[in-house]
């Protein structure tokens, strides 16, 4: 039980997943903005995002703190407390029908069956006055007709599959007698019990050690393999995405700035943010040869209306039209599109 | 003070926690050994990397590193003086030349303080500048040291970012014009974009002013990137250390292996075609370690006497000590 596990070299090249035919398109989301009124005045912490997730894939999306990465994610499902938020435009297509519109009663049937989704801190999205075996068995009970022994079977098995020793006998423990590891697998297992076409994963593994982190991202790609269920994994470490996704959405201030493919993101990053946040990174493969490449500034505040492209007070790339015009994000090359009136390689205007 | 001999020196070094229970009388029923056993040195104007992961006891060896904590046992050398036996003016002295920048730059900053407040603290606490127009003028050139304008000394930490916080935790660590930093985590609070920011800042005041760091950390990228050697900590003692390419390069210990292969490589060609190391299970705790090596009941290559004899720290080849029976 103690020994190593080692991790399947994950054989998935590129000509691989492109063959996977035909993929057809689960979620997608058109001009999404959402906004929050606080007494400091309105956030606006989503400004018209557009993207889908095709069945199967993993969709990654980075971004720091604010960049409004975990919050659209949140508005697809409806789990904005509104007020002091609101959904300001937009579409999300769940095969013909908009999650935006639907009532709290109908999103009850999508949340959990349909689109699950796991927390980047396990301890608070855990409840802690209730055992973990009736945590999992809740939502098997709302969505299925299954009695309470075969929910407990089920959970049982769930715990096993997400690699926890000795399932059948932890049901009855709460969430403080698991670590924190652990906790994150219960999550997950929690996740999969309705077998949801649709994973969200909002940072799942900040909150872990580094081997901790790789057990997880092993086990979430191990599942998503099995179940052929797409993955939308929400974090800022470009080193997990490199590893785990199909395709990336870098976001900034609220927009996604960059989208493409993992390969030609991380061999031809074409915004200069991404650039530079590629350049910022210290190798742990590498030997040093200079100094890290630090991007100047902050990012902006969201208290201010967004106006010309978010990026340009930090971006070394910057032209007149940057401050006055919001770039849309526009095709460049094969399923690689990118915010930015510059072209970073000529230097010239796109 | 002999001229070749290190600016930092640790010697099993030891720091436990006691485990209480009861809620009025009180009584001891075990420990947190925390840290038990250390021993190295850091050379004048080197930067030390101590890794390891949550638990491993790295924070609390910097921290009873500069007395914060009292030792169980062991003696911290800092240029020349005793730490554990340092009392009164030898110890403000030690304070003086031995800062630290913590993890927090939201915690570790006092909210009802004024940038000047806080980063003249060390000049009003050891007397090194007399007048209050000095003391403005040392704060206002501190902190464009550090990158912030000297207009914002009147302001409150509330008013900066979580970057420009962590720089007025250096300017503070700073103004005593130290010889010695323990950065503990100064950057993981941190987004990316200004992690790099905050680095780069530390490199260049080391070199401007000479600083020896000890760099705590669990991103071993950049401790890649910013130490001269780094040593390996897990439960509370050491396993690993050597200079930085000959550590990532030629890892020895079975554990720096399997924590090195767990880094994720931000080039998906890479990090798609690679094999890692997996480890099972959890770090156990440290109020009872395993007997003999603390890290057998993971360890992939482990014997029988892995689970009695408890591994010496030796030199394995020069510069490069490491704990282990099989390596």
């Amino acid at each position: 039980m103690w020994a190593m596990v080692y991790g399947m070299p994950s054989t998935r090249a590129a000509g691989q997943f492109e063959a996977k035919l035909p993929m057809s398109t689960l979620l997608e989301v058109n001009e999404l903005r959402t906004r929050f009124h606080t007494p400091e005045g309105i956030v606006y912490a989503v400004n018209g995002v557009s993207f889908q997730v095709d069945e199967g894939e993993t969709l990654a999306v980075v971004g720091e703190s604010g960049c409004g990465k975990s919050v659209s994610m949140l508005s697809i499902l409806q789990l904005i407390p509104i007020p002091p938020g609101e959904i300001a435009g937009g579409t999300a297509l769940y095969g013909s029908r908009d999650l935006l519109k639907m009532t709290e009663a109908e999103m009850m049937t999508i949340r959990g069956k349909e689109i699950a989704m796991i927390f980047q801190d396990p301890m608070t999205s855990l409840n802690p006055v209730l055992t973990i075996g009736h945590q999992i068995t809740e939502s098997l009970r709302v969505h299925t007709s299954l009695d309470r022994k075969a929910a407990e079977q089920k959970a049982a098995e769930l715990l096993d599959t997400v690699g926890i020793p000795d399932a059948a006998h932890r049901l009855g423990d709460y969430p403080h007698q698991f670590s924190g590891g652990m906790r994150q697998r219960v999550m997950i297992a929690m996740a999969l019990a309705c077998g949801p076409s649709l994973l969200i994963a909002d940072e799942p593994t900040t909150a872990l050690d580094v081997t901790i982190q790789a057990q997880i991202v092993e086990l979430v790609t191990k599942i998503r393999n099995e179940e052929r269920m797409a993955v939308i994994w929400i974090t800022h470490d470009l080193g997990v995405v490199a590893g785990i996704a199909d395709r990336v959405n870098v976001m900034y201030a609220g927009f996604i700035v960059e989208t493409a493919k993992v390969f030609s993101l991380y061999e031809n990053p074409l915004h200069p943010y991404t650039n530079a946040l590629i350049g910022a990174l210290p190798r742990v493969d590498r030997r040093r040869d200079k100094r890290l490449k630090s991007i100047s500034g902050a990012p902006p505040s969201l208290l201010v209306e967004p106006h010309g492209c978010p990026f340009a007070p930090r971006c070394d790339h910057v032209i007149e039209r940057c401050r006055i015009e919001t770039p849309q994000l526009l095709p460049v090359g094969e399923a690689h599109s990118v915010a930015c009136w510059v072209n970073i390689h000529s230097k010239g205007p796109r | 003070m002999n001229p070749t001999s290190p600016l930092v020196r640790v010697e099993n070094l030891v720091k436990h926690f006691p485990v209480l229970r009861g809620l009025v009388i009180q009584h001891k029923v075990g420990a947190v050994r925390a840290v038990d056993g250390i021993t190295f040195s850091i050379e004048s104007g080197e930067t030390l990397g101590l890794v390891g992961e949550s638990g491993c006891g790295k924070t609390t060896a910097g921290r009873t590193l500069l007395g914060l904590y009292p030792a169980t046992d062991g003696t911290v050398t800092i240029d020349g003086h005793i730490v554990q036996h340092a009392r009164g003016a030898e110890l403000l002295a030690i304070r003086r030349k031995a800062q630290m920048i913590f993890q927090d730059p939201y915690a570790s900053l006092n909210p009802r303080w004024t940038v000047n407040s806080i980063v003249g603290e060390p000049l009003r606490v050891h007397h090194l500048l007399p007048s209050e127009a000095e003391r403005i003028d040392r704060v206002k050139e501190l902190m464009s040291l550090v990158g912030l304008s000297g207009r914002l000394i009147n302001r409150f930490p509330h008013e900066f970012s979580g970057g420009q916080r962590q720089r007025i935790g250096i300017a503070r660590a700073l103004a005593s014009d130290p010889k010695f930093i323990v950065c503990d985590e100064p950057i993981s609070a941190l987004d990316v974009s200004i992690q790099a920011q905050v680095v780069n800042l530390l490199e260049d005041l080391q070199d401007r002013f000479g600083l020896t760091y000890l760099f705590i950390a669990h991103d071993l990228s950049m401790v890649r990137h910013i130490c001269d050697r780094v040593a390996v900590m897990y439960l509370g003692v050491m396993v690993e250390m050597a200079d930085r390419n000959e550590l990532y390069e030629h890892p020895m210990h079975p554990y720096t292996k399997a924590l090195l292969s767990s880094v994720p490589i931000p080039d998906p060609k890479k990090e798609k075609a690679r094999r890692r190391t997996i480890l099972a299970g959890d770090v156990p705790s440290p109020i009872n370690p395993p007997e003999g090596c603390r890290f057998h009941p993971r360890c992939p290559i482990a014997e029988e006497r892995c689970s009695s004899e408890v591994p010496l720290w030796h030199s394995a080849s020069p510069g490069h000590w490491i704990a282990c029976h099989k390596a």
